[in-house]
């Protein structure tokens, strides 16, 4: 009889290993960005639609912002787009768009066509900026407080739970409309 | 003859469409035979994060040409190695590296493999002992009718 409980016991411990190596792995929702905590990566990029016109991450300072990384290419971008309208009727803080190397004249058309939740977009034609964020998908989402510092990532579509839960309840009370 | 002279240009066809693709991406070799060389090999050691286990040199998506750029602008204008790979991990964390350092949080990575070919030899050296301990207790007569062709 003994014989089988070490090879049981192994097991037992490998499956358990493997099992919280499933529920925990790096899959799209729960990889944690390397920038969390840190100050938001510098840019300077040109405004969709407002030629000559520049944003940068210091004229975003002194309060907390949310930066949604979208493409015209992005299908699921397609599928968050009605929760972001919504979300940007709220006023909670400046939707900022990263549109990620994309065409500025799609860009423009989708947001006449679909509706225009950002506060802003920034272009990022050739991804620069995308990459300084460790972007590697579309959709993506960050929080930035207003210290300037990354405090979450969301990968994926957008939701109205996951708004409340990583991005509402990191203002600070009062501070919400 | 003539079948034999298309299978020839097929198969030349074919070998030219392969050995194309594998330089479509970057062409512009670095100004360098050494930085090409470090472009060579680091980009061979950062992990290509939208595909399956392939470097971001083996990849032909969008994400992984930025980075392959990246890579070579950053050693155009200078910067060491480590201080490349640095730059990698602070965006993407460790997950980006094939190799990554030995820490709290990837100690497993490294110690689980060396675990389990332990557990493996132990399993397989208790066969043999009991395999080579094990003595023949059946004596009956053998069937000579299956023993012969």
């Amino acid at each position: 009889m003994t014989r089988f409980i070490l090879p049981a016991a192994i097991f037992l411990a490998l499956a358990g290993v493997l099992y919280v190596g499933v529920v925990h792995s790096p899959n799209k929702s729960t990889m944690q960005s390397a920038l969390l905590g840190k100050p938001v990566p510098t840019f300077d990029l040109p405004v969709l639609g407002s030629p000559g016109m520049k944003l940068t991450n210091a004229q975003l300072a002194g309060r907390p912002w949310a930066l949604n990384v979208w493409g015209t290419w992005c299908v699921a971008c397609r599928d968050e787009h009605e929760t972001l309208l919504a979300i940007s009727k709220q006023n909670a803080m400046p939707l900022v768009g990263l549109n990620w190397k994309d065409e500025d004249d799609a860009a423009i058309d989708w947001l006449k066509q679909l509706g225009n939740p950002y506060s802003v977009v920034a272009v990022d034609s050739d991804g620069r900026t995308a990459i300084d964020f460790g972007v590697y998908g579309a959709p993506e989402t960050f929080f930035i407080d207003a210290d300037g510092r990354v405090q979450y990532r969301h990968v994926g579509p957008m939701t109205d739970e996951v708004w409340q839960r990583e991005f509402l309840s990191r203002i600070p009370r009062g501070a919400l409309p | 003859m003539k079948a034999r002279a298309n299978f020839i240009g097929l198969v030349s066809a074919l070998l030219l469409g392969i050995s194309l693709s594998a330089f479509a991406v970057d062409v512009e070799p670095l100004p360098t035979p050494e930085m090409q060389r470090r472009f060579d090999d680091l980009t061979h050691e950062f992990r290509c994060m939208q595909c399956q286990n392939q470097s971001i040199a083996d990849s032909a998506v969008g994400l992984a040409s930025d980075l392959r750029r990246d890579v070579r602008e950053q050693i155009i204008a200078g910067k060491t190695d480590a201080e490349i790979r640095a730059t990698m991990v602070a965006r993407y964390g460790n997950v980006i590296l094939f190799r990554p350092p030995f820490e709290k949080s990837t100690a497993w990575v490294w110690i689980l493999p060396v675990l389990l070919l332990i557990i493996g030899l132990y399993v397989a050296f208790r066969i043999v002992r009991q395999r080579a301990a094990m003595v023949a207790t059946d004596d009956s007569v053998v069937d000579q009718d299956e023993i012969r062709p």
